[in-house]
């Protein structure tokens, strides 16, 4: 019998093995001009070249640095106010809406105006990736904070416990959950944030910014790379971070069941 | 010695159709290091009772006092089990939850984690003391919650159902376990339960509660010598007395 895991393995080698072959003939068919639809081949040799100059790391540094720091402010900010919100009713009443109304509001709407206030450059990238981040934090903390079993509470307070350390021992760990869950969600919202706002409002380095210099030259083969590079580090922060995150809390402790994709 | 004296209390709340009467004129006491179990069917007020010992509610009428002092609030002089095998904290090892009342009293580490163990020894868990909550039986996680309860030294410990969501077979082992603990800790216990057999089993003095509005109907000693066979004709006797105290056929 072959184990879960390597199936899995298994599974996703065919998967990207066909999804390469397909695009492998779609772009040796000539149904577009090669400029525009370069094989892998092509593809791997800008990406090799980008890794021997080294330009790929600064870029990839760059886009790291801004959702990193972005989604820190966010976190910073995010979190203690869900928790607020869970606590305050007062305080609920004033954010909530507030909340509910920019959250849907996607964060590239934001980013001509963001250019406008912050000028082009970093300042721009990360706050739109604050912005993108800030709500799922806000959102899931407060629900975190709300979905506490009164039973810890009740028994904490029956064993002395004050409204400081129920705070501390019983609140946060209990809502801990969820807050990962908003980091996810945020991280997710930040990293598409990122690359679009490089797009538009970084000046030099940025994933985002390379792909859409790489269109002034048609260098294809690059914008792909690129791609598959933003493709390969999401996947790679979710699986070492957040992964690994639950799976020395929540997991650990039995409150979420290990899911594993 | 009268440890904690219940004088005419009452309870009510308002529901949807006005104010609901949960108790009218409770009254007893209930002897130092005595075992008490209240009884009575659902809605007859008997875990609201015991939530205004804990101090969780305020009396509506009348007063609680433990040790001469009237009730305000929770203190450290009860500890209390709940009948929810969630009530222990999930991201605390066995241990660690049972040291959480010592560190709210401000017990330094070593001596925490050592009195840990040794109610964990009291409950027969040592071996589990680094286990989390979810990897225990529920009778093992309310086991925990007994020796969490009594850890930081309570003179009282308050339990509510405690064993009614175990099968038959533990719930048999965890209440020879209760009727040890006690006789080593000498608390003074009140214990609720719609459970005859159990109460008989566990209990100094059995309270039996009327519903719609708890009041006192009936106020039995049981003298049975301990450890109680609950097949002896003696045990039956003293349930079928209690039954017919709650108005069931017996």
């Amino acid at each position: 019998m072959i184990r879960p895991r390597a199936r899995r393995i298994v599974g996703a080698v065919v998967a990207f093995g066909l999804t390469a072959l397909a695009w492998e003939a779609f772009a040796r068919s000539g149904s577009l001009p090669p400029a525009i639809t370069p094989p892998l081949e092509a593809i791997a040799a800008a990406l090799a070249g980008m890794i021997r100059d080294g330009t790929l790391f600064v870029h990839v540094g760059y886009t790291l640095a801004r959702i990193g720091s972005g989604l820190a402010l966010a976190a910073l900010v995010g979190v203690p106010l869900g928790m607020l919100m869970g606590r305050v009713r007062s305080i609920e009443r004033f954010v909530l809406p507030l909340v509910s109304v920019l959250s849907p509001i996607p964060s590239l709407a934001w980013v001509p105006l963001f250019i406008l206030w912050f000028g082009l450059g970093n300042t721009a990238s990360v706050a739109l990736v604050f912005y993108a981040a800030l709500f799922p934090l806000i959102l899931n903390t407060w629900t975190g904070v709300c979905a506490v079993n009164r039973l810890w509470i009740r028994a904490a307070e029956s064993m002395g416990a004050g409204s400081g350390a129920i705070f501390r021992h019983v609140v946060l760990p209990g809502a801990l959950p969820f807050v990962i869950a908003g980091l996810r969600q945020a991280f997710a919202r930040g990293w598409i944030a990122v690359v679009g706002g490089e797009m538009i409002a970084a000046t030099r380095w940025g994933l985002g910014w390379v792909i859409f210099d790489s269109k002034e030259f048609l260098n294809t083969d690059v914008m792909l790379g690129s791609l598959a590079v933003i493709g390969l580090l999401g996947l790679g922060v979710e699986r070492l971070v957040f992964a690994a995150l639950e799976r020395r809390t929540v997991e650990r402790w039995g409150l979420v069941q290990s899911v594993r994709v | 010695m009268r440890h904690i004296e219940i004088v005419k209390v009452g309870y009510e709340y308002a529901g949807a159709a006005g104010a609901v009467t949960a108790l009218r004129e409770v009254t007893f006491d209930v002897g130092a290091s005595e075992f008490l179990c209240l009884v009575g069917r659902s809605g007859c007020g008997k875990t609201t009772l015991l939530n205004l010992v804990a101090g969780f509610l305020p009396p509506t009428h009348g007063e609680i006092r433990i040790g001469g002092q009237a009730v305000k609030g929770h203190g450290l002089d009860r500890g209390v089990v709940f009948q929810d095998f969630a009530q222990l904290f999930p991201w605390r090892t066995a241990q660690r939850n049972v040291e959480f009342g010592l560190e709210m009293r401000g017990m330094g580490a070593g001596e925490r984690a050592e009195t840990a163990r040794r109610f964990l020894r009291l409950v027969d868990l040592e071996r589990f003391a680094r286990a989390y909550p979810h990897e225990l039986s529920g009778g093992m996680q309310q086991r925990v919650a007994i020796a969490r309860a009594l850890a930081y030294n309570p003179a009282v410990l308050l339990m509510d159902e405690p064993f009614a969501a175990l099968d038959a077979l533990t719930r048999d082992e965890m209440q020879r376990l209760l009727v040890d603990v006690w006789a080593q800790t000498r608390k003074t216990v009140l214990y609720v339960t719609h459970n005859v057999a159990e109460a008989v089993y566990l209990a100094d003095r059995v309270i039996v509660l009327s519903p719609h509005p708890g009041t006192v109907m009936a106020d039995v000693r049981i003298t049975l010598p301990r450890p109680r066979d609950p097949l002896s004709l003696a045990f039956l006797d003293c349930q079928r007395a209690i039954v017919a105290h709650l108005g069931g056929r017996g």
